[in-house]
């Protein structure tokens, strides 16, 4: 057993930092899941000799340690609690060696703080090109720290700072700016009050709305001495104090940095006026989109196929091998079908999630910000909406977490609530059987009419988004100053091994999440079907039997089996609220799915596949069986009327549990989660209703 | 000494003034500061936001912001 030592990683965003972490961690990070916490914590290990390990967080970027989202608010709340089991024992910054300027403004305030402070220093690959080099040397002596150059690019320079994390007691702690000479007398008092202290601590616990677990936050801020100052001052002092560390940074850069303008290429300005045309660059954005989706349609088809039919095959085989029992219809008709319904959905998923960190990591998705932002802002969104409403369409549930970096609360609360109307996987299929029962064959100019129903429901959703976005703006009361402060980064290839990981991390996430939720209702469903109270569950033989006494064997078990169904538990729940969904075309058997659904989407098909194979234990695909499902009066169930009344019911109501857990923990607050249960659920019954009375 | 949003694209100017009230600390901690360059790269359909060049950030800001910025047209 040798001895582990705590390091967080820092670093403004776009500086490779997760690059640094991906390299010294590779696949043993592990990423805080949601629902649980509420900040999503990456860590991961990394062996820096053979007897030291080292515990390795990577914090959120963050432009200062003075936070304006969430997300940099995790990384004060950390640096300031010296109690947490995760508090660091050295904190590495990271920097681009093109913005070093500006990120060593963030080095400065955490060594500030008293850490042990590193200074890495990345994309070294890319000074040659640019013209730049620097005077390690001096800067390490004026900076008074100890510096690793790094290419994570190029995988140069790790050996290094795992040797400078190993001896990283011998770094020095002092501050690197003088706070009295901001205002002598307001830093003397505060020193004053509490001697014990670090000064810069003390000032940020001031400065900063953040939870301090552990900081007598209220110690410091009741003293009145500290009260009197108004928010306006305090900013002034903020802003005295960036200009001192400015101060400081540039004496040292103008004699340890050296570049050469005249080599520098520019890429950024040539691929700048084509994607943020005023014109051409919304053109290119929508082609982005189209190609998008196109591609996780076409290339998942093929993988979803398989796996459907794999787990179809698997089903069986647990049928006819394992011996007649309770145990064996439990594996064969609940736990079988139930993790199909979750595995089927990985391809999807991977794709979407490819794509999504490809268009970050080249630094694409700052662009499409800027593009946006005016337009979403008449909806009472931003710019910074866009990422979430992009994610939406794989999972809500990233998607409202990707919210974090709105600064504008009321901006940010209103992209959380209006998210889950864009259509995310799990709808998709919903979708799919439905269209595929409801909408006939055949094209329209070349377009066919199932994939032109697939587009309206996108449609659909993204419009439901923003007209909801546009009331919400109109009717809550909320103010807050809206600030819109976005970094254009530099272009950048993307890295391999950065988008594999962010692709297996979502993805596992989502599997390991979403598939308890899934498994556990299958479960739950199967138990609820196969079991019923009184006579007419327990002696359906009889009775049936009885009824029918002039019948084949096989029709008899059908009628049987579909008898147990009625008076199970579950089809007791579906009958109970069938007067309230017939108006929209359902038949209890529905009802049954839509109640399974408000704890997942997904398991709509899941569902219906174990009521029918319950029922019946014809082999027949799933989608033949809902098409020869019929009403009391002969016509069929699924028609165009009830088909997409149920779409559009799928398409706005409020049907994930874990959407609603993370939107709880997101704002904080069990309201906001039931305004989305319950106007959205609303919403989806007016909609349905109405599309089934006049299709009908 | 003019508003920033009144700054022609291309044009490089430095910043003389600005109302620390009402901008957020983080444009303020990301350069925009008094004495620094800055000029505008490229402007959004109805010149918002705003793509500038602040020292030595790229960054886009509102132009409700840039209204509390004020600058002077380098010759």
């Amino acid at each position: 057993m040798g001895r582990s030592i705590n390091i967080a990683l820092l670093g403004n965003p776009n500086t490779g930092k997760t690059s640094v972490f991906n390299r010294l961690t590779g696949l043993t990070q592990k990423v805080g899941n949601y629902p649980g916490i509420t900040v999503e914590k990456k860590e991961g290990i990394c062996k820096l000799n053979r007897t030291t390990r080292a515990h390795i967080i990577d914090l959120p970027g963050t432009y200062s340690l003075n936070a304006s989202s969430m997300d940099e608010s995790v990384v004060i709340e950390l640096l300031l609690n010296k109690n947490s089991k995760d508090f660091p024992d050295v904190a590495v910054v990271v920097t681009d060696v093109e913005n070093l300027k500006r990120n060593l403004l963030l080095f400065t305030q955490v060594k500030d703080l008293g850490i042990p402070t590193l200074l890495v220093i990345n994309m070294a690959d890319q000074m040659k090109r640019k013209g730049i080099s620097v005077d390690l040397p001096f800067l390490e002596k004026k900076l008074d720290t100890k510096i690793a150059l790094v290419s994570t690019r190029e995988n140069q320079g790790l050996d290094l700072l795992k040797e400078l994390l190993l001896n990283y007691r011998q770094l020095s702690t002092q501050p690197t700016i003088d706070l009295y000479t901001i205002d002598q007398q307001y830093f003397e008092n505060l020193k004053a009050a509490f001697p014990n202290q670090k000064l810069y601590k003390l000032w940020l616990v001031i400065t900063q709305d953040v939870n301090f677990a552990k900081i007598d936050r209220k110690r410091v801020s009741d003293a009145t001495d500290f009260r009197t100052q108004s928010e306006s001052e305090l900013k002034r002092l903020q802003q005295k104090e960036t200009v001192k560390r400015y101060q400081f940074i540039n004496e040292i850069l103008k004699v340890g940095l050296f570049i050469d303008r005249d080599s520098a290429t520019d890429l950024r300005s040539r691929l700048d006026r084509i994607l943020i045309h005023k014109f051409w660059g919304y053109i290119i954005f929508f082609l982005i989109l189209m190609t998008v989706f196109q591609s996780i349609f076409d290339w998942s088809s093929i993988p979803q196929d398989f796996i459907d039919t794999s787990f179809a095959a698997l089903s069986e085989l647990a049928k006819t091998r394992l011996p007649e029992g309770v145990f064996t219809s439990l594996l064969a008709e609940g736990i079988i079908p139930g993790l199909g319904g979750i595995i089927i959905f990985i391809p999807q998923i991977a794709f979407l999630f490819l794509f999504i960190s490809i268009l970050e990591e080249t630094g694409y998705m700052s662009r499409v910000v800027f593009l946006m932002d005016r337009g979403l802002r008449r909806f009472g969104l931003s710019g910074k909406s866009v990422i979430p409403l992009i994610s939406g369409t794989a999972c809500a549930i990233p998607a409202v977490m990707a919210t974090r970096n709105i600064e504008n609360w009321k901006e940010r609360l209103i992209t959380i609530l209006v998210t889950p109307f864009t259509t995310c996987s799990a709808r998709l299929p919903v979708y799919a059987i439905l269209i595929a029962l409801v909408i006939p064959q055949g094209s329209f100019f070349g377009l066919n009419y199932q994939g032109l129903m697939l587009m309206f429901l996108y449609l659909v959703g993204f419009g439901m988004a923003l007209i909801s976005a546009w009331i919400l703006t109109k009717t809550l009361k909320i103010n807050s100053k809206s600030y819109f402060v976005v970094e254009m980064p530099n272009y950048k290839l993307p890295l391999l091994k950065n988008v594999g990981i962010t692709v297996w991390e979502k993805t596992r996430t989502f599997v390991t999440e979403a598939g308890k939720i899934i498994l556990a209702i299958s479960i739950l469903l199967w138990v609820l079907a196969s079991y019923g109270p009184g006579k007419d569950f327990s002696e359906a033989e009889q009775i049936v039997t009885e009824m029918h006494l002039n019948i084949e064997d096989e029709a008899l078990t059908t009628k049987i089996n579909a008898y147990k169904l009625e008076h199970s538990y579950i089809g007791i729940l579906g009958k109970a609220i069938e007067p309230v969904i017939s108006p929209l075309g359902y038949d209890w058997k529905i009802g049954i799915a839509l109640i399974s659904s408000f704890a997942a989407r997904e398991v709509f098909v899941g569902t219906l596949a174990t009521i029918y194979s319950v029922e019946s234990d014809a082999e027949e695909t799933i989608k033949n069986r809902m098409a020869s499902e019929v009403r009391v009066d002969g016509k069929p169930l699924f028609n165009i009327a009830s088909g997409i009344s149920l779409m559009l019911f799928y398409a706005f109501a409020m049907q994930c549990m874990s959407t609603l857990a993370i939107v709880k923990k997101e704002t904080n607050s069990w309201k906001w989660p039931m305004v989305q249960l319950f106007g959205m659920t609303l919403l989806a019954y007016v909609v349905a209703f109405s599309t089934y009375q006049i299709l009908a | 000494m003019i508003p920033l949003d009144q700054l022609a694209l291309g044009e490089e100017a430095e910043i003389e003034q600005i109302e620390t009230d009402h901008l957020p600390l983080k444009l303020i901690e990301m350069g925009c500061l008094p004495g620094n360059a800055i000029s505008l790269i490229q402007k959004a359909p109805f010149s918002d936001p705003l793509y500038l060049k602040i020292d030595e950030s790229h960054l886009a800001i509102r132009k409700e912001t840039a209204q509390h910025i004020f600058v002077r047209l380098k010759k």
